[in-house]
Protein backbone atom coordinates (compact mmCIF):
# COMPACT_ATOMS: atom_id res chain seq x y z
CA UNK A 1 0.00 0.00 0.00
CA UNK A 2 1.12 3.60 -0.67
CA UNK A 3 2.22 5.26 2.41
CA UNK A 4 3.35 8.88 2.40
CA UNK A 5 5.18 9.85 5.81
CA UNK A 6 5.88 13.53 6.70
CA UNK A 7 7.66 15.07 9.34
CA UNK A 8 7.96 18.81 10.71
CA UNK A 9 9.51 20.43 13.43
CA UNK A 10 6.91 23.31 15.08
CA UNK A 11 9.57 25.65 16.05
CA UNK A 12 7.97 27.45 19.25
CA UNK A 13 6.87 31.22 20.10
CA UNK A 14 7.15 31.46 16.32
CA UNK A 15 4.13 32.77 14.99
CA UNK A 16 5.32 33.50 11.68
CA UNK A 17 6.28 29.87 10.59
CA UNK A 18 3.08 28.67 12.35
CA UNK A 19 1.39 27.02 9.62
CA UNK A 20 4.30 26.12 7.56
CA UNK A 21 3.84 22.51 8.16
CA UNK A 22 0.30 22.44 7.15
CA UNK A 23 1.34 24.32 3.97
CA UNK A 24 3.28 21.64 2.91
CA UNK A 25 1.19 18.96 3.84
CA UNK A 26 -1.74 20.86 2.04
CA UNK A 27 0.70 20.99 -1.26
CA UNK A 28 1.23 17.63 -0.95
CA UNK A 29 -2.93 16.21 -0.59
CA UNK A 30 -3.44 18.79 -3.55
CA UNK A 31 -0.74 17.13 -5.74
CA UNK A 32 -1.98 13.69 -4.92
CA UNK A 33 -5.49 14.89 -5.77
CA UNK A 34 -7.50 14.16 -2.89
CA UNK A 35 -11.06 16.33 -2.42
CA UNK A 36 -10.36 19.84 -1.78
CA UNK A 37 -13.44 19.44 1.27
CA UNK A 38 -11.24 16.69 2.45
CA UNK A 39 -8.16 18.86 2.94
CA UNK A 40 -9.33 21.75 3.72
CA UNK A 41 -11.29 19.90 6.79
CA UNK A 42 -7.36 18.34 7.65
CA UNK A 43 -5.58 21.85 7.11
CA UNK A 44 -8.06 23.58 9.50
CA UNK A 45 -7.69 20.78 12.00
CA UNK A 46 -3.88 20.88 11.51
CA UNK A 47 -3.34 24.61 11.28
CA UNK A 48 -5.12 24.84 14.85
CA UNK A 49 -2.89 22.63 16.37
CA UNK A 50 0.34 23.26 15.34
CA UNK A 51 -0.69 27.58 16.71
CA UNK A 52 -1.31 25.43 19.68
CA UNK A 53 1.92 24.38 19.87
CA UNK A 54 3.78 27.47 19.45
CA UNK A 55 1.21 29.55 21.62
CA UNK A 56 1.03 26.64 24.60
CA UNK A 57 4.52 23.82 24.57
CA UNK A 58 7.39 26.02 22.60
CA UNK A 59 7.03 24.02 19.46
CA UNK A 60 6.48 19.91 19.16
CA UNK A 61 6.45 17.78 16.20
CA UNK A 62 3.96 17.59 13.14
CA UNK A 63 3.94 14.04 11.36
CA UNK A 64 1.92 13.12 9.06
CA UNK A 65 0.75 10.11 7.77
CA UNK A 66 -1.25 9.79 3.92
CA UNK A 67 -2.55 6.65 3.11
CA UNK A 68 -4.54 6.55 0.10
CA UNK A 69 -7.90 6.35 2.19
CA UNK A 70 -7.02 8.12 4.42
CA UNK A 71 -4.41 11.09 6.36
CA UNK A 72 -3.60 10.72 10.29
CA UNK A 73 -1.54 13.76 11.88
CA UNK A 74 0.18 13.87 14.94
CA UNK A 75 1.29 16.35 16.80
CA UNK A 76 3.56 15.86 19.50
CA UNK A 77 4.77 18.45 22.12
CA UNK A 78 7.04 18.74 25.26
CA UNK A 79 5.09 21.31 26.75
CA UNK A 80 3.62 22.13 30.43
CA UNK A 81 0.20 19.46 29.25
CA UNK A 82 -3.14 20.15 30.59
CA UNK A 83 -4.64 19.74 33.52
CA UNK A 84 -8.25 19.61 32.63
CA UNK A 85 -9.25 18.42 28.64
CA UNK A 86 -12.84 18.26 28.86
CA UNK A 87 -12.67 22.01 30.33
CA UNK A 88 -9.97 22.61 27.19
CA UNK A 89 -12.52 21.04 24.62
CA UNK A 90 -15.43 23.75 25.54
CA UNK A 91 -15.65 26.48 22.79
CA UNK A 92 -14.33 29.14 24.50
CA UNK A 93 -12.49 28.20 26.35
CA UNK A 94 -8.67 29.78 26.55
CA UNK A 95 -5.53 30.21 28.66
CA UNK A 96 -3.99 32.35 25.90
CA UNK A 97 -2.87 35.76 26.92
CA UNK A 98 -3.81 39.13 25.72
CA UNK A 99 -0.68 39.52 23.04
CA UNK A 100 -2.25 35.95 22.02
CA UNK A 101 -5.08 37.39 21.50
CA UNK A 102 -4.16 40.78 19.82
CA UNK A 103 -3.17 37.96 16.29
CA UNK A 104 -6.18 36.63 16.27
CA UNK A 105 -5.70 33.89 18.10
CA UNK A 106 -6.83 32.17 21.44
CA UNK A 107 -10.87 32.14 20.78
CA UNK A 108 -10.65 28.92 22.54
CA UNK A 109 -11.84 27.32 19.36
CA UNK A 110 -8.71 25.32 18.99
CA UNK A 111 -9.34 21.70 20.12
CA UNK A 112 -13.30 22.20 19.61
CA UNK A 113 -12.06 22.88 15.49
CA UNK A 114 -9.82 20.20 15.34
CA UNK A 115 -12.79 17.60 16.89
CA UNK A 116 -15.25 19.17 14.59
CA UNK A 117 -13.27 19.43 11.00
CA UNK A 118 -11.28 15.77 11.45
CA UNK A 119 -13.17 12.04 11.30
CA UNK A 120 -11.35 11.15 14.25
CA UNK A 121 -9.60 13.46 17.04
CA UNK A 122 -7.52 11.63 20.18
CA UNK A 123 -5.79 13.72 22.61
CA UNK A 124 -3.40 12.67 25.25
CA UNK A 125 -2.21 14.96 27.77
CA UNK A 126 -0.22 14.66 31.12
CA UNK A 127 0.78 17.18 32.94
CA UNK A 128 4.74 18.43 32.91
CA UNK A 129 5.39 15.75 30.23
CA UNK A 130 3.53 17.09 27.09
CA UNK A 131 -0.09 16.31 24.85
CA UNK A 132 -0.62 14.18 22.04
CA UNK A 133 -3.06 14.76 19.18
CA UNK A 134 -3.92 12.50 16.80
CA UNK A 135 -6.26 13.45 14.04
CA UNK A 136 -7.50 11.36 10.97
CA UNK A 137 -9.58 12.61 7.78
CA UNK A 138 -11.04 9.85 5.84
CA UNK A 139 -11.12 11.18 1.99
CA UNK B 1 -17.81 40.91 -8.78
CA UNK B 2 -14.52 40.83 -9.67
CA UNK B 3 -11.75 42.02 -6.66
CA UNK B 4 -10.35 44.64 -9.16
CA UNK B 5 -14.59 45.84 -9.48
CA UNK B 6 -14.48 45.75 -4.88
CA UNK B 7 -11.80 47.74 -4.37
CA UNK B 8 -13.33 50.48 -6.82
CA UNK B 9 -16.34 49.92 -4.88
CA UNK B 10 -14.78 50.36 -1.37
CA UNK B 11 -12.07 52.87 -2.60
CA UNK B 12 -9.33 50.60 -1.63
CA UNK B 13 -5.62 50.58 -1.93
CA UNK B 14 -3.66 47.98 -2.88
CA UNK B 15 -1.68 46.02 -0.82
CA UNK B 16 -0.87 42.59 -2.59
CA UNK B 17 -2.54 42.39 -6.41
CA UNK B 18 -2.30 38.09 -7.30
CA UNK B 19 -5.67 38.10 -9.45
CA UNK B 20 -7.62 41.03 -9.29
CA UNK B 21 -9.85 39.48 -12.11
CA UNK B 22 -10.78 36.99 -9.56
CA UNK B 23 -14.19 36.42 -9.23
CA UNK B 24 -15.99 37.12 -5.61
CA UNK B 25 -18.50 34.68 -4.19
CA UNK B 26 -19.97 35.73 -1.32
CA UNK B 27 -17.96 37.15 1.93
CA UNK B 28 -17.16 36.80 5.70
CA UNK B 29 -16.11 39.23 8.78
CA UNK B 30 -14.25 38.68 11.72
CA UNK B 31 -11.09 38.52 13.27
CA UNK B 32 -10.76 35.95 15.71
CA UNK B 33 -9.03 33.32 13.24
CA UNK B 34 -10.39 30.19 14.82
CA UNK B 35 -13.92 31.62 13.18
CA UNK B 36 -12.51 32.95 10.16
CA UNK B 37 -10.80 29.17 9.36
CA UNK B 38 -13.99 27.20 9.82
CA UNK B 39 -16.40 30.21 8.43
CA UNK B 40 -15.31 31.41 5.25
CA UNK B 41 -15.90 29.94 2.34
CA UNK B 42 -13.46 29.65 -0.81
CA UNK B 43 -14.09 32.39 -3.24
CA UNK B 44 -15.22 34.60 -0.64
CA UNK B 45 -13.93 38.35 0.13
CA UNK B 46 -12.86 38.34 3.66
CA UNK B 47 -13.40 41.23 5.58
CA UNK B 48 -10.68 42.17 8.89
CA UNK B 49 -8.78 44.63 11.05
CA UNK B 50 -6.23 41.76 11.38
CA UNK B 51 -3.18 42.66 9.72
CA UNK B 52 -0.14 40.54 10.82
CA UNK B 53 1.30 37.42 8.90
CA UNK B 54 -0.99 34.59 10.14
CA UNK B 55 -3.83 36.28 7.92
CA UNK B 56 -1.80 34.53 4.97
CA UNK B 57 -2.02 31.33 6.59
CA UNK B 58 -5.84 31.84 7.03
CA UNK B 59 -6.48 33.21 3.65
CA UNK B 60 -4.57 30.52 2.27
CA UNK B 61 -6.47 27.88 3.80
CA UNK B 62 -10.05 29.42 3.25
CA UNK B 63 -9.21 29.90 -0.57
CA UNK B 64 -10.78 33.02 -0.16
CA UNK B 65 -10.67 35.26 -3.36
CA UNK B 66 -9.24 38.45 -1.74
CA UNK B 67 -8.58 40.21 1.93
CA UNK B 68 -10.21 43.11 2.79
CA UNK B 69 -8.34 45.18 5.69
CA UNK B 70 -10.60 47.66 7.01
CA UNK B 71 -10.70 50.80 9.27
CA UNK B 72 -7.16 51.95 7.96
CA UNK B 73 -5.64 49.45 9.08
CA UNK B 74 -1.92 49.10 8.03
CA UNK B 75 -0.56 45.99 7.12
CA UNK B 76 2.69 44.81 8.49
CA UNK B 77 5.12 44.56 5.92
CA UNK B 78 5.49 40.28 6.69
CA UNK B 79 1.82 39.99 5.83
CA UNK B 80 2.62 42.42 2.67
CA UNK B 81 5.84 39.85 1.60
CA UNK B 82 4.08 37.00 2.30
CA UNK B 83 0.85 37.96 0.35
CA UNK B 84 2.85 38.59 -2.73
CA UNK B 85 4.65 35.31 -2.71
CA UNK B 86 1.79 33.33 -2.11
CA UNK B 87 -0.35 34.97 -4.40
CA UNK B 88 -3.09 36.60 -2.63
CA UNK B 89 -5.50 39.51 -3.24
CA UNK B 90 -5.35 42.11 -0.38
CA UNK B 91 -6.84 45.39 -0.36
CA UNK B 92 -6.92 47.82 1.85
CA UNK B 93 -9.55 50.40 2.74
CA UNK B 94 -10.57 53.42 5.30
CA UNK B 95 -14.40 52.10 6.36
CA UNK B 96 -14.92 49.94 8.90
CA UNK B 97 -16.60 46.37 8.23
CA UNK B 98 -19.94 47.15 8.43
CA UNK B 99 -19.95 50.42 5.88
CA UNK B 100 -17.87 48.52 3.83
CA UNK B 101 -20.47 45.14 3.63
CA UNK B 102 -23.58 47.71 3.67
CA UNK B 103 -21.96 49.59 0.01
CA UNK B 104 -21.29 45.93 -1.33
CA UNK B 105 -24.66 44.89 -0.29
CA UNK B 106 -26.66 47.50 -1.84
CA UNK B 107 -24.84 46.54 -5.31
CA UNK B 108 -26.59 43.31 -5.12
Amino acid sequence: MEHLHLEYDVDGNNFVSAGQATENVKFCLKGLGVNPQDIRRIAIAMYEGEINMVIHANGGKAIADIYLDKIVVQLIDSGEGIANIEQAMQPGFSTATEDIRSLGFGAGMGLPNMKKYTDDFAIESTLGVGTKITLTVKF
Amino acid sequence: MTVKQLANLLKATTVAECDFDRQIEGGYAGDLLSFVMGRATPNCAWYTIMTNVNVCAVATLTDCAVVVLCEDCQPDQLLVDRAQSQGINVIATSLDMYQAITIVAKQG
